[in-house]
């Protein structure tokens, strides 16, 4: 039978949905990982960021940090991770990598957000007499807000590539359709695991241009 | 019955030097494939990414559709990517080295592009008024003027796929990767550790070689 449409017919069965660690168990999952890891990382990430930003100061470092990341690659955090004592605590190894490979983008565009104000509005905000916090919140960041959201949309979609590599280290998610096809010698369910993956990934970074053309003009910025 | 030997082997430490003097050459044609990978699918990249751009940018119907593709393809998990590629290449290095290419076309394009349409018009008509053909102009004036752009593009696809090639072990082409998950399978800590910190070497090393060259192809940058 053709791979295809043993793939679209491994998609189309309900039992495979439905079943104990079903696709609707992974997409959970995955969802899951996603968004506490995304609020997590933003936790941690922008307010480093817009202070560092604000006052101007750890610049080499807030760049360099997601060149650091591109050279790292995830699955090696994620078996390191693993093989350390964190790694027989449940899901932490995966979270813990989840949010070491958000942090960078966020931290790197909320910070060259931050210092891309045009410096004579700053100058003007201080001279009428506004306090260093209020500057920062009511005038730098949300001038800088277009980059901090194109960062937050990039962090979203590498959490969702990570989460699914996170399944070749033993992690839940997406990425276990993936992998079981694999053990199993299925070409079709990898194929249709690859594409619920695939699906997902598109529809996460869907949501952010359609929201993206929802926020008000003067939030959207040039870059995309 | 002997006592079994009380090294860092035995003991299954992270950092092993008795690991590294004896699995010399596993470690040595791992580093190989995984340079091999890496340099083959980014020069394939360029090749496809050359023309894209140049016909993104001669007709502008086309700039949306290339520009838009190539992102879709760069959001596509790896693990995905390689697993939507295994029905037409099989378990082979060709696949990966496809997901590869797949992979750079995207940060290729958009930096060559980028790099095009930053070259001055004035440049251009000099250009032109000193009696330069199309395709002069082009390889002679743009192409050139684009290289600093594109040379940032490249770093960046370059150390992205070196990071990237360690998923292929999922196909039993990954370079150190492979390493890295059959360590994993066995809990061998020493060489998880140790493929991993290659890895990172590897990059840091080629993006490096690449900033050299970039500073040969452009001398007139340097102030």
């Amino acid at each position: 039978m053709n791979t295809l449409t043993a793939a679209w017919d491994y998609l189309t069965d309900a039992t495979h949905w439905n079943a104990e660690g079903g696709i609707w168990d992974r997409l959970g999952e995955h969802l899951f990982l996603t968004v506490v890891c995304l609020l997590l990382s933003c936790l941690i990430a922008l307010p480093v960021a817009l202070v560092l930003g604000h006052l101007g100061r750890g610049g080499a470092l807030a760049v360099n940090i997601s060149n650091v990341g591109r050279a790292v690659p995830t699955f090696a955090v994620l078996v390191l991770l693993l093989l350390t004592p964190l790694g027989t605590k449940g899901e932490w190894p995966t979270i813990v990598a989840l949010v070491l490979f958000a942090v960078p983008p966020l931290l790197t565009n909320a910070y060259v957000g931050m210092r891309g104000v045009d410096q004579d509005t700053v100058r003007a905000a201080r001279g009428m007499g506004m306090t260093g916090r209020q500057v920062m919140f009511h005038v730098e960041l949300p001038l800088a807000l277009p980059l901090v959201l194109t960062g937050v949309r990039i962090a979203a979609v590498q959490l969702v590539a990570t989460a699914t590599l996170a399944a070749l280290a033993g992690g839940g998610g997406l990425g276990r359709i993936i992998t079981a096809g694999f053990n199993l010698a299925s070409t079709p369910q990898v194929v249709a695991g690859a594409v619920l993956v695939a699906a997902f990934a598109l529809l996460v970074e869907g949501l952010f241009e359609v929201g993206h053309k929802c926020v008000p003009s003067w939030a959207r910025g040039r870059t995309g | 019955m002997t006592a079994p030997p009380d090294d860092c082997l035995a003991r299954n430490d992270w950092i092993c030097g008795a690991y590294l003097s004896s699995r010399r050459e596993i470690l040595l044609d791992a580093v190989l494939q995984h340079l091999h990978l890496t340099v083959v699918s980014v020069l394939l990249g360029l090749l496809v990414a050359v023309p894209l751009a140049l016909a993104a940018r001669r007709w502008r119907w086309a700039a949306g559709p290339v520009l838009g593709l190539t992102t879709v393809l760069y959001t596509i998990p790896s693990l995905a990517m390689f697993s939507l590629l295994l029905p037409v290449y099989g378990l082979s290095a060709s696949l990966v080295i496809a997901g590869l290419v797949l992979y750079s076309l995207t940060l290729l394009v958009r930096n060559l592009l980028a790099g095009l349409r930053a070259v001055p018009e004035e440049t251009r008509q000099a250009a032109r008024g000193m009696g330069y053909g199309p395709v002069r102009l082009l390889l002679g004036v743009e192409l050139p003027l684009a290289v600093p752009a594109a040379m940032a593009g490249l770093r960046i696809a370059t150390v992205s796929a070196v990071s990237l090639v360690t998923v292929g072990a999922i196909v039993g082409h990954g370079g150190l990767g492979n390493l890295i998950y059959t360590g994993m399978n066995s809990y061998f800590k020493a060489q998880v550790l140790t493929a991993s910190v290659l890895c990172v070497v590897i990059a840091v090393a080629v993006d490096l070689l690449l900033l050299g060259l970039q500073r040969l192809l452009t001398p007139w940058t340097r102030a």
